[in-house]
């Protein structure tokens, strides 16, 4: 698929499936999507191979987009993108973003074929400068 | 620490004594967290270290920059949280700034050099109530030329100084005024694995 993937990382599983959800009604399967959440042990939190793991679920060669809640959860995104590393790296930006409204606002303008770039400003839109 | 010095034996002590010492401590850490934090760092530091310590006989048998990217990689891993990146980086970034002639000075700088990734991975700076607060003075210390037990001094001293501090990066920093009074996790924990180190190591560390 030539659209941009869209990744949720959330600390709650609920949350990260929840948000997938409300894209999926959105957007239906013109996306690439996966989401993540919790910390691998049965806790709240992230973990960067689930993140590692999503991306690949949701890869693209147009890129992936990815929203996030909390700090750890970039932090944890920021070091799953420098793991993957180059070539692929390039293609994948973490939004600065609310989760819920980011991915749905992402997958949207992703499913009309728009670039990482016009994917990423979409998303952006929504926090304030 | 010296090339000749840091043996493949060494380098399995150290993972030994630092997995104990975080393991003795999982529960000091873990009360200092529900304080300010969301009460996982204790347990996060003990799966991490006992995931390193799983591996010890195979990551001491590498040449120590590859082993240091090891343990980061594993701490990446398995600790979680925004620990894992954090702690993962410093080993990682340590691994990758280590020169090839080891001494003391040269560690010294390929550790500040670390202390900056890790810095870059936190988006944070000196003074935020973080593991930076002990990380800067220690090298500092080690930079100047200081002997082991005024290294473990000064982390020790540098870990206390996070107590009146006000939280302005992590989970603490939601909390505002109500993060003052509490000893920083992450603080802590850099300072028990200096004195890990230095304990095992002596005054080679």
């Amino acid at each position: 698929m030539s659209n941009v993937g869209i990744v949720i990382v959330s600390h709650s599983p609920l949350v990260a499936e929840g948000t997938a959800d409300m894209v999926r009604q959105m957007v239906g399967d013109e996306v690439p999507l996966a989401w993540c959440g919790g910390n691998g042990h049965g806790g709240l939190g992230t973990n960067v191979e689930a993140i590692m793991g999503a991306i690949d679920k949701a890869w693209s060669e147009a890129g992936v987009a990815i929203l996030v809640d909390l700090g750890g959860a970039e932090t944890n995104s920021e070091m799953a993108v420098e793991m993957i590393g180059e070539p692929r790296a390039a293609k994948i930006v973490i939004c600065n973003a609310p989760i819920v409204e980011g991915a749905v606002m992402a997958a949207t303008e992703a499913s009309g074929g728009a670039s990482l770039r016009e994917v990423v400003a979409t998303a952006h839109e929504l926090s304030p400068a | 620490m010296s090339a000749e010095t840091m043996t493949k034996l060494d380098l399995k002590a150290l993972i030994t004594a630092v997995a104990d010492k975080v393991a003795a401590h999982a529960e000091e850490l873990t009360a200092l967290d529900q304080a300010i934090g969301d009460g996982d760092h204790g347990l996060n530091m003990k799966r991490g270290f006992e995931a390193v310590r799983a591996d010890a006989d195979q990551i001491a048998a590498k040449p120590l920059p590859e082993a240091l990217k090891a343990i980061g990689t594993k701490l990446v891993m398995t600790v979680g949280g925004a620990s894992g990146p954090l702690f993962g980086t410093m080993f990682l970034a340590l691994g990758k700034e280590l020169p090839a002639e080891l001494d003391r000075a040269g560690f010294a700088t390929a550790f500040g050099k670390a202390i900056e990734a890790v810095a870059a991975r936190g988006k944070s700076e000196v003074g935020q109530k973080t593991m930076l607060d002990v990380l800067y003075p220690v090298q500092a210390t080690m930079a100047a030329g200081a002997s082991g037990v005024e290294i473990v001094a000064a982390a020790d001293a540098a870990a206390e100084k996070t107590v009146p501090m006000k939280a302005s990066r992590g989970r603490a920093s939601f909390l505002g005024d109500r993060s003052i009074d509490h000893m920083d996790p992450g603080a802590r924990s850099v300072a028990l694995l200096v004195r890990a180190v230095v304990e095992t190591a002596g005054e080679d560390a």
